[in-house]
């Protein structure tokens, strides 16, 4: 078989992170090739690299044995690159034949739109999927997710696409729709399509693809035939790295349960989750993208109150309708988007410290500027804040430091519990290990810490507890003694994985 | 997110102080006292009249109701909205507080009127856009329709007059200065404490800034922007009584391009278009300001048509400076 794409070398790197290092990768016409790793492995921004959004740093890109290089996702397209992500990309005014030839519409003789013509190869192309109770006619916005996404793949065969990209496109599928979908996909094949298939969930890698890469922090982990791998060596590939010294958590005493939540169900994402966190207990909280861990912490605080179950505060039920009875409950989140949910980017230092307890210090309504101006000095200190004054506008400040704020602002209203979600993504080693020590401290100091985490190094070093969530429950619970990689990463990602 | 290397300074007390004169230098609010001031000083060097005392205080009096309606709109535009219904309403309460001096109600109750409706009015927008998710230049753009059509029904477009003496609050001149000057100064600096030490104004530039932030920091965002758009209808209802009180007759019409004005002022006066940036001293010296130029077209001899002209202008201009400004700092577009 001729090689239809291939990479290598390829790197890419952001500010602070190589994104992709060295990367390889090749893609035979009439073959399923299945990308896996954690999240933040580098999957996406290869596929990005492929389909023309990003441009390599370094590295070849080859088409059916020609270099090529894309400026942007058109180029890619003109070379027969179609991508479908995990939201698609349609136009939900427009109807099913619109969109398939949204751009290149067959044209009559004056120019104008061949309706006839359109709906007919609309239809064609539907049927040479197997797909024929589709009304061309209809819009797109009152389909259900699985017909769009037939939708958009007729729409990249429109493009005579012959590589195609598949982002977790089971994701939000229905089991009919996903069976349906990889009748499809196995259609493709035999007519010589290469499919890139990004997939979290092992039993589709086994059922679909022929081989399976797998890439780990950026790096090319290796290639493998399906047919030569079990599950088991999958993972090990995916998490297999030492854990470094990066992590130092301190022995503290474990009291009585702070927080407790019983049943808590918000759909969709949150649907019924149970767990205790005790005074000076970190627990870490693993699970892949969508599985509902930040939600989880949403109800918890308030931002969007749970439906159904019982949240307790040292035992007792409380009820909390929004983030401010939460913060009187002693609850304090750090949310996972700092830029848009965190900080307040045209404010200085100090009132963003002071965000959270405005009221209480000010007396009749009037901020105590002198408490103010202590409070912002004492956490930038605290925290090891590199600003030059209390001044400053948090906008400039490094990743790492707008984090620390952000964290300053919730210590500032001294709470009991603390739930940090990915308190060390995307800033520098050195914050990194800093926020790790106070975390350690403020559990030591008796502070209940729920760290949501996709980073599963840190999950490891830090939690006393960890608990693996998959599509919208508690799937397992380990003990730090037991807690490793590989059954975290299995629970997180098959069912069988409850198991410990 | 590159990581940004900061000097550690430990001489920090010279070099605050420092910061602080760059500052005030060049804050808004500086820029537009020297310019007042520079153009002042320059007409008068062309015509000497322009110096004397009565000139010097009809420019302060010329926009003083419309400064204190630009309070309120600086509220607005920091908490993250818009009021373009400012005219309308204004030209509403101040027939309505004229008819009922007339009809024998007394003054004061007749002065309280248009404040308690504006507070109303302020109410029902803050509820549409706050508490139903209705964006506020819908509301009030509405709003303002409802009202321009409403007005010309009621009163079939006839002026008002007659009303009494004791009424007419804008022609009081307490100490030979006219009353909307006091209103003028007094307010801003009331707003200027509240924005600048309360904990309530802290909050108004946080839900501007970034509510969702605000919100998670357990501001109640909703409840803010309702007491904003209440605080607005008051200023709105002094500028109309202001306004209702300055001539002899009411007339039934919405003083023409108020609300651009008001906006105006308050975005020449430094505040962000965006929300969650601004002072509202700088709004009052900007309102003075652009009643200053218009008054000194005429003595230099410029048709004041050109006046709308430049106003144009100079909001086009500021928006932009804004814009680049947030966009060199990165918050923002």
């Amino acid at each position: 078989m001729s090689e239809l794409l291939e990479l290598a070398g390829v790197t890419k790197s952001f500010p602070g992170v190589k994104a992709l290092q060295e990367a390889q990768f090749s893609l035979r016409a009439g073959e399923v090739h299945a990308l896996l790793g954690e999240n933040g492995a580098g999957k996406s921004t290869m596929i990005k690299i492929v389909s023309g959004v990003y441009r390599p740093d370094a590295g070849r890109i080859l088409v059916n044995g020609q270099a090529v290089q894309f400026n942007n996702p058109h180029e890619a397209k003109s070379h027969g690159v179609a991508t479908i992500y995990q939201e698609l990309s349609l136009y939900p005014e427009l109807t099913v034949a619109e969109n398939i030839f949204l751009g290149h519409c067959p044209r009559t003789r004056f120019g104008l739109i061949d309706w006839a013509e359109t709906h007919r190869r609309a239809r064609e192309i539907l049927e040479s999927l197997e797909i024929h109770d589709m009304d061309v006619t209809r819009k797109v916005g009152s389909m259900t997710v699985g017909n769009r996404q037939r939708v958009e793949i007729a729409k990249a065969l429109s493009q005579n696409a012959k590589i195609l990209i598949m982002d977790e496109p089971t994701a939000s599928l229905s089991e009919a729709d996903v069976q349906r979908l990889f009748e499809i996909v196995r259609l493709l094949r035999e007519r010589g399509v290469g499919i890139i298939y990004i997939s979290h969930r092992m039993e589709e890698v086994f059922e679909l693809a022929d081989r399976v890469t797998v890439l780990r922090d950026g790096q090319y982990v290796g290639t493998r035939h399906v047919s030569d791998v079990n599950e088991a060596e999958l993972i090990q590939m995916m998490v297999g790295r030492t854990i470094d010294q990066l992590f130092p958590k301190l022995d503290a005493e474990i009291g009585q349960p702070v927080l407790e939540v019983r049943d808590l169900v918000r759909p969709p994402l949150t649907r019924g989750v149970s767990f205790t966190l005790r005074a000076g207990e970190i627990v870490g909280m693993a699970g892949l993208v969508g599985s509902g861990r930040s939600e989880v912490a949403q109800v918890i605080f308030g931002i969007n109150p749970p439906v159904r179950g019982e949240i307790l505060i040292d035992g007792k039920p409380v009820h909390i309708r929004n983030p401010g009875e939460a913060m009187k409950k002693g609850i304090a989140y750090v949310p996972e988007d700092r830029g848009s949910q965190g900080l307040v980017r045209a404010m200085n230092v100090r009132q963003n410290m002071s965000l959270a307890v405005l009221r209480a210090l000010a007396r009749a309504n009037f901020i105590d500027d002198k408490r103010e101006f202590s409070l912002a000095r004492e956490m930038i200190e605290r925290l090891n804040i590199k600003a030059y004054s209390t001044e400053q506008i948090v906008n400039k400040l490094s990743g790492g430091n707008q984090q620390k704020i952000v964290i300053g602002k919730w210590l500032a209203a001294k709470p009991r519990v603390l739930i940090m979600d990915e308190p060390t993504r995307g800033i520098d080693v050195g914050a990194k290990a800093e926020i790790h020590r106070l975390m350690s401290t403020l559990a030591q100091q008796g502070m209940a810490i729920l760290m949501i985490s996709s980073e599963l190094p840190e999950v490891l070093g830090m939690s006393d507890r960890v608990l693996v969530m998959r599509e919208g429950r508690i799937a397992a619970e380990f003990p730090r003694a037991q807690a490793t990689q590989e059954v975290i990463a299995s629970a997180m990602m098959s069912q069988t994985g409850a198991a410990s | 997110m590159t990581s940004v290397t900061v000097n550690q300074s430990n001489n920090g007390s010279t070099k605050r102080s420092a910061g602080l004169v760059r500052k005030i230098v060049s804050s808004q609010e500086f820029i537009l006292f020297v310019s007042l001031i520079a153009l002042i000083l320059t007409v008068g060097s062309i015509n000497g009249n322009y110096l004397r005392p009565n000139n010097l205080i009809s420019i302060l009096q010329g926009n003083a109701f419309a400064a204190v309606a630009a309070l309120g709109m600086c509220l607005v535009i920091i908490s993250g909205n818009i009021d373009i219904s400012v005219g309308s309403v204004v030209g509403v309460l101040a027939v309505i507080s004229g008819n009922v001096v007339i009809a024998g109600v007394p003054f004061w109750i007749a002065w309280l009127v248009p404040i308690v409706l504006g507070a109303l009015v302020g109410a029902l927008i803050g509820f549409l856009v706050a508490y139903l998710r209705i964006p506020s230049i819908v509301v009030t753009l509405g709003l303002a329709s409802i009202i321009k059509g409403g007005l010309i029904l009621v009163t079939s477009g006839r002026e008002i007059s007659g009303m009494p003496a004791e009424f007419m609050i804008s022609q009081f001149r307490p100490l030979g200065i006219p009353m909307p000057i006091y209103f003028m100064i007094v307010l801003t600096i009331i707003m200027a404490i509240i924005m600048r030490y309360t904990a309530f104004g802290r909050s108004i530039y946080a839900v501007g800034g970034n509510a969702d932030a605000a919100r998670l920091s357990g501001i109640n965002d909703r409840r803010v922007v309702l007491q904003v758009f209440i605080i607005n209808g008051i200023f709105v209802g002094i500028a109309a009584l202001l306004f209702a009180t300055q001539l002899q007759i009411i007339r039934a019409t919405v003083p023409a391009n108020f609300e651009l004005l008001v906006i105006t002022a308050a975005v020449v006066g430094g505040v962000s278009i965006l929300g969650g940036v601004g002072t509202v001293v700088g709004a009052t010296l900007a309102a003075i300001l652009l009643n200053a130029i218009n008054s000194s077209l005429v003595f230099v001899g410029i048709s004041p048509y050109w006046m709308r002209a430049f106003q144009g202008i100079l909001i086009l201009v500021t928006v932009l400076a804004d814009l680049l400004r947030r966009r060199r700092q990165g918050i923002g577009l």
